[in-house]
């Protein structure tokens, strides 16, 4: 089964992967700029979904095809629903929402800027001459799922009672408790 | 390809997110920030596991342990942010001052009695 | 791989997402008719309406181009694009034919199938908040709710399917087929197919969409092309589900001569699924949105979890 996995040819050529992952790489950031800057609440969350999308498509020029479907499917499926919910719950309008932005904008500006340059300069410094290769597709589901039940079984369990804490938890926080004597359980 | 490319990307999706956890007002908003802030995370942990293709595969493991808890995360979050809206009327973090609700004023209604007991 | 072949397979994975739910609609109204005691459409193309379709599709499209005044113009004009969108791409991973008959064969196969339809609850939720409609907010959320709950029972049986194939592979899958599979993953299939249901919000779980509670959910504002590609999504999802359901529970193109015909067979399959749907419509009333969702956390979970776990049994004791 590895060896068949390792045996297809990617689609693109070396060169090709590249280029196409800059152009995306390009898209998503756009999307998340637009994200963080807009004030139209809903917007922002769907500028979100592109940008989660285009972080799959690059983890699937990554190769790492498991992990693509898997932010497909939990990320854009379900938690930007969850996102959405939340933002509808809590009377979102339609237009732009006077409650959007802080006052802090010039420093978070400056504080963001400063540290991507620090890490930019740090990251292309550190790896200026290292080249990954993508050719043997890693991350097949075949693959990761014997990686997943073979050596991290404990850390996979452990998540699972995590989860089940998480429900347990987000059930009992939104119930909605017996309306009291000055009525701060209602919702109007 | 180039490793620097997935590190950069990684690293500016990073910073546009502390930018809208900073900036955001509205607590929906910091939210999907940080989301922004774990999926940068996860692109490098990706990257960095194709670059060292190690046996363990353990950048992507970890990278789907973090899809979890992230998920896990967004879920209680957003529970409390409902829990909070209903209480206080309001999702801005900036006016979520107080670590207790205030004592319950006597109701004004109720003074006439308590000055004619009194 | 040729450009040519690329193109030619697009063109029919295209062809068939414009053909197939249109005859699904057009068997809808004709059973629906026959089983209610009328005849539905005669008119429209001359022998017994087969053109109603073809009809209604000349009158959407020459309709007025609505958007409601307070509504946000973006996102309600891409919301019927976002939720079709998905049902055109998992086409292309549904193998009908032995051999390479598939649009694409993909890795990872149901996980990219469910992952995609699952990204097109974005669609509904999108077209209800941005009609600037108390009922199309309302409808909105009532579908994303429901598509959330009824993915788990999806994943979970199509999960089983996967364990008893030793891969999430589609093509796979058939590939590894055996007619015992039938009987064993029974119960996946029940789950699998009524949660499917849930998830087109087809009656008994049309909730969402109930016209005598929420005028038309999240579609309210909709009208002319608009809403018929929300309605032709519908159609693409009943196909999708049966062609799912055929290839997952009931073995797809396997049947006698299934290297000639094979072909045939899962259309045939797909067809009396679809026309169970169409049955199911006319039969059960509505259920309340509570009952949906407690059919879905109390019923249909445990139900896909006992599948699983047999699914599991049977795989280390054969």
């Amino acid at each position: 089964m590895i060896t068949l996995a390792a045996e297809t040819r990617g689609f693109l050529s070396p060169a090709g992967v590249e280029i196409v992952f800059l152009l995306v790489g390009l898209v998503t950031l756009g999307a998340a700029v637009v994200t963080v800057t807009t004030r139209q609440l809903v917007h922002s969350a769907l500028w979100l979904v592109a940008t989660l999308g285009g972080l799959a498509v690059e983890y699937l020029l990554l190769t790492a095809e498991f992990i693509a479907w898997v932010q497909v499917l939990i990320y854009v499926g379900s938690v930007v629903v969850l996102l959405l919910f939340g933002l509808m719950l809590t009377r979102a309008p339609i237009g732009r929402s006077p409650d959007a932005d802080s006052g802090n904008r010039p420093v978070a500006l400056g504080v963001a800027v400063v540290s991507a340059g620090l890490l930019v300069t740090l990251v292309v410094d550190a790896f200026r001459s290292t080249w990954i290769d993508v050719s043997p597709a890693r991350g097949t589901t075949d693959i990761m799922g014997a990686a997943l039940f073979r050596h991290w079984v404990l850390p996979f369990e452990a998540l699972s009672v995590l989860l089940l804490a998480a429900l347990v938890g987000a059930i009992v926080l939104s119930r909605r408790t017996a309306p009291s004597a000055d009525g701060a359980g209602e919702d109007r | 390809m180039h490793l620097a490319y997935p590190a950069v990307l990684a690293a500016l999706l990073f910073c546009v997110g502390l930018y809208g956890v900073l900036a955001r007002r509205n607590a929906i908003l910091v939210l999907m920030s940080v989301e922004l802030m774990l999926n940068a995370v996860n692109l490098n942990l990706v990257a960095f596991d194709v670059w060292l293709r190690d046996t363990l595969h353990a950048g992507q493991s970890l990278t789907l342990f973090v899809i979890t808890v992230a998920a896990a995360e967004i879920g209680i979050g957003l529970a409390i942010v409902l829990a909070v809206y209903r209480a206080r009327g309001t999702s801005d973090v900036d006016r979520l001052r107080d670590l207790a609700e205030p004592p319950a004023v006597p109701d004004p209604a109720q003074l006439p009695a308590e000055e004619a007991a009194a | 791989m040729n450009a040519i072949d690329v193109i030619v397979t697009l063109l029919g994975v295209l062809l068939v997402f414009l053909v197939l739910p249109l005859v699904v609609g057009q068997t809808e109204h004709k059973v629906m008719a026959h089983m209610q005691g009328r005849v539905g459409p005669m008119y429209a193309g001359g022998f017994h309406g087969w053109a109603q379709l073809v009809a209604d599709g000349v009158k959407f499209a020459q309709k007025e181009d609505v958007v409601p005044d307070g509504a946000d113009r973006r996102i309600f004009q891409l919301a019927p694009a976002v939720a079709l969108l998905p049902y055109l791409i998992v086409l292309v991973a549904i193998p009908f034919a032995p051999g390479g008959g598939v649009g694409q064969a993909i890795d990872a196969g149901i996980f990219f199938v469910l992952a995609v339809m699952g990204a097109g609850v974005l669609g509904t939720l999108m077209g209800g908040w941005a009609s600037a409609n108390k009922f199309g907010l309302l409808g909105g959320l009532r579908t994303a709710a429901q598509l959330l709950a009824y993915e788990l029972p999806m994943l979970l049986t199509a999960a089983s399917v996967a364990m008893a194939a030793g891969t999430v592979s589609l093509t796979g899958i058939l590939d590894g087929f055996e007619w015992w599979w039938i009987p064993w993953q029974i119960v996946g299939a029940f789950v699998f197919f009524t949660a499917g249901l849930a998830e087109l919000q087809r009656p008994p779980f049309d909730a969402p969409i109930a016209d005598s509670e929420i005028i038309f959910g999240a579609y309210t504002e909709y009208s002319g092309l608009r809403f018929a590609l929300f309605m032709l999504a519908e159609y693409a999802g009943i196909v999708v589900l049966c062609g799912l359901t055929t290839v997952l529970f009931l073995g797809g193109w396997h049947g006698p001569f299934s290297d000639s015909v094979g072909w045939l067979w899962t259309l045939l399959k797909t067809a009396v699924l679809a026309f169970g749907v169409i049955w199911l419509r006319v039969t059960y009333p509505r259920l309340r949105e509570d009952q949906i969702q407690r059919f879905a956390w109390t019923v249909l979970i445990p139900l896909a979890l006992a599948q699983i776990a047999l699914t599991g049994i049977v795989k280390v004791v054969i």
